[in-house]
């Protein structure tokens, strides 16, 4: 464990930690965005530079601003105090702990089947361009059908919209 | 001679590395890179507002500033003092942490974008193997903190502003990223490095610059709409609007969190267009083989003021566009033909060299370009404007 992991981790959990903490959705909405950039920069830290910056981009740059839109278009302007700890918390704790064993159990069970295997310095962008367009093309094809669909879906949408207001 | 002129900052800096240790060096040398960086570009930016007033005041039929200095040349060190002494206002109903946090986040992730431009043969802060991708990835971090400015300041201009800042800015990251899918693809590469080396060599004496292909040419021009979107700028600057929401998101800021946010959007701006050049005008090579003796960074300024007296000039001549031309000409016009540009892209690297692969191309981009421009037209009617609450 280097000070750099050590710094990353706690700013990822302290990021995370205040996004179910603090009381303004919109300012957990940005704590939440810290943790989202602590774990960007601890995939850069494991020379994972292409997930490192795919998740910044993905999660930074589109679910934070996605989550920020969604509350301003839900939420009234003036924040509606809230009891501090939910109703079902005792649900809610058991199904935090279950899911934290399944993680934890699958974690331990991998890391002693699979031989550990040498670290590979620096995988660069051309071998996963390679493997996505060999080995797992058929996943990359159909996630960029989905989301070709999406897009052309929104812009139905406006174009739709445009038409009726006429 | 000219080699030496070429790499005289890469020597100055191992010279200076040769009196540290091995072990302080590559801190040191990151280090030395980030003050040039911080140095050269905010300087730019001073020169920039006294270029953007006097082209503004000359297309306006006006002089300009013309009091401080010659040519009015020291205007940029009165902004800055003025702007630096001003009392700093934060609104009383302001989330004050979030406020004050908006700024830097922007001025930071400005920044950060410029690691990956190559400024010159061998000057480039980090050869990322990801550099294209690092840089989309800090450029859509802008919109976190434009939204913060917006939002934190509790006031209906600035979240209004936002809110078409940031609607804006997504409807154009995705046509900038798509244009640049057909330099990736063309170049096989992610790494501004590459692309640019591929572009620094000579048939005769002309460059291979990709913005001489077809797809290379819609592509610069799609990548500067978006860019001017992108970077908030006439005519597409709905976000800051002075004559319907004054500055839009930062409207409640004042003196140097406001500086900082004019000079996050400029070096916004010069980053985007840095980028432009790397990707399609040759990054720093010379547009013409015999001119190589004249230092690589210099012709990357000169390249990069060109596009900035460019972008001065569209904000002196265009009126500015209401949001819903904004948004139709986003998803109607350029992602359509950004699309179409990644086609043309793979039909270029496959058809064989010659006449006959030029025709083709052309045909698949004119065609549409000149099918969809009719559409987007057919719709409206061109006349005379009649006001109807105002003579």
């Amino acid at each position: 464990m280097t000070a750099a992991f050590l710094i990353l981790a706690t700013l990822t959990v302290a990021g995370t930690a205040a996004a179910m903490g603090l009381r303004n959705a919109v300012h957990c909405v940005l704590a939440l965005t810290v943790g989202f950039a602590g774990v960007a920069a601890l995939y850069l830290q494991l020379d994972a530079q292409f997930v490192g910056f795919t998740q910044v981009m993905v999660y930074v740059g589109a679910v934070a601003i996605l989550a920020v839109f969604a509350i301003m278009m839900t939420h009234s302007p003036t924040p509606v105090p809230l009891p501090a700890y939910s109703r079902h918390w005792l649900a809610g704790s058991i199904v935090a702990a279950a899911v934290f064993a399944v993680l934890a159990w699958a974690i331990r069970a991998g890391s002693t089947s699979a031989p550990c295997l040498p670290p590979q310095p620096g995988i660069s962008v051309q071998q996963i361009g390679d493997a996505l367009m060999h080995r797992y093309v058929l996943p990359l094809e159909i996630m960029g059908l989905l989301l070709t669909a999406a897009l052309i879906g929104a812009v139905v949408i406006a174009m739709d919209r445009k038409e009726e207001s006429k | 001679m000219t080699q030496t002129l070429d790499q005289i900052f890469v020597i100055a800096k191992a010279w200076l590395l040769g009196y540290l240790p091995v072990a302080a060096r590559p801190l040191a040398s990151a280090v030395l890179c980030v003050i040039a960086i911080v140095i050269t570009f905010p300087l730019l930016f001073a020169i920039t507002t006294w270029l953007e007033r006097k082209g503004l005041g000359r297309i306006q039929n006006r002089l300009g500033p013309n009091r401080t200095g010659p040519f009015g040349l020291f205007q940029p060190i009165a902004d800055a003092i003025k702007s630096l002494t001003k009392e700093d206002i934060v609104p009383l109903t302001a989330d004050h942490a979030v406020h004050f946090l908006a700024p830097l986040l922007l001025v930071a992730a400005a920044f950060l974008a410029y690691a990956v431009l190559p400024v010159g043969r061998n000057m480039v802060l980090v050869n990322l193997n990801a550099g294209v991708l690092f840089f989309f990835a800090v450029g859509s971090v802008v919109e976190l903190s434009v939204f913060m400015a917006g939002w934190s300041s509790r006031s209906k201009y600035s979240l209004l502003g936002a809110m078409r800042a940031i609607a804006q800015m997504i409807s154009y990251e995705v046509p900038l990223v798509l244009a640049t899918v057909a330099v990736i693809m063309q170049a096989g590469s992610l790494s501004t490095v590459d692309i640019v080396n591929q572009q620094a060599t000579y048939t005769h004496t002309l460059p291979h610059w990709f913005v001489f292909t077809p797809w290379g040419f819609v592509g610069f021009v799609l990548f500067m709409i978006a860019a001017t979107a992108e970077s908030n700028r006439s005519p597409f600057d709905l976000p800051e609007g002075e004559s319907e929401i004054i500055a839009g998101y930062y409207i409640e800021y004042s003196g140097f969190k406001f500086a900082l946010f004019f000079l996050g959007e400029y070096l916004g701006m010069f980053a985007t267009s840095g980028m432009a050049i790397t990707l399609f005008l040759g990054g720093w090579a010379a547009p013409f083989s015999f001119l190589t003796w004249i230092p690589s960074y210099v012709w990357f300024f000169l390249k990069l003021l060109a596009l900035i007296g460019f972008f001065i000039w569209i904000r002196g001549t265009l009126p500015r566009l209401r949001m819903d031309q904004l948004m139709n000409l986003a998803w109607e016009f350029v992602l359509p033909m950004a699309l179409l540009n990644m086609l043309v892209a793979g039909v270029w690297h496959f058809m064989p060299h010659g006449l006959l692969r030029w025709l083709v191309c052309t045909a698949i981009v004119a065609i549409p370009c000149i099918l969809l421009a009719a559409g987007l037209k057919r719709k409206k009617k061109f006349q005379v404007r009649t006001y109807q609450f105002a003579e």
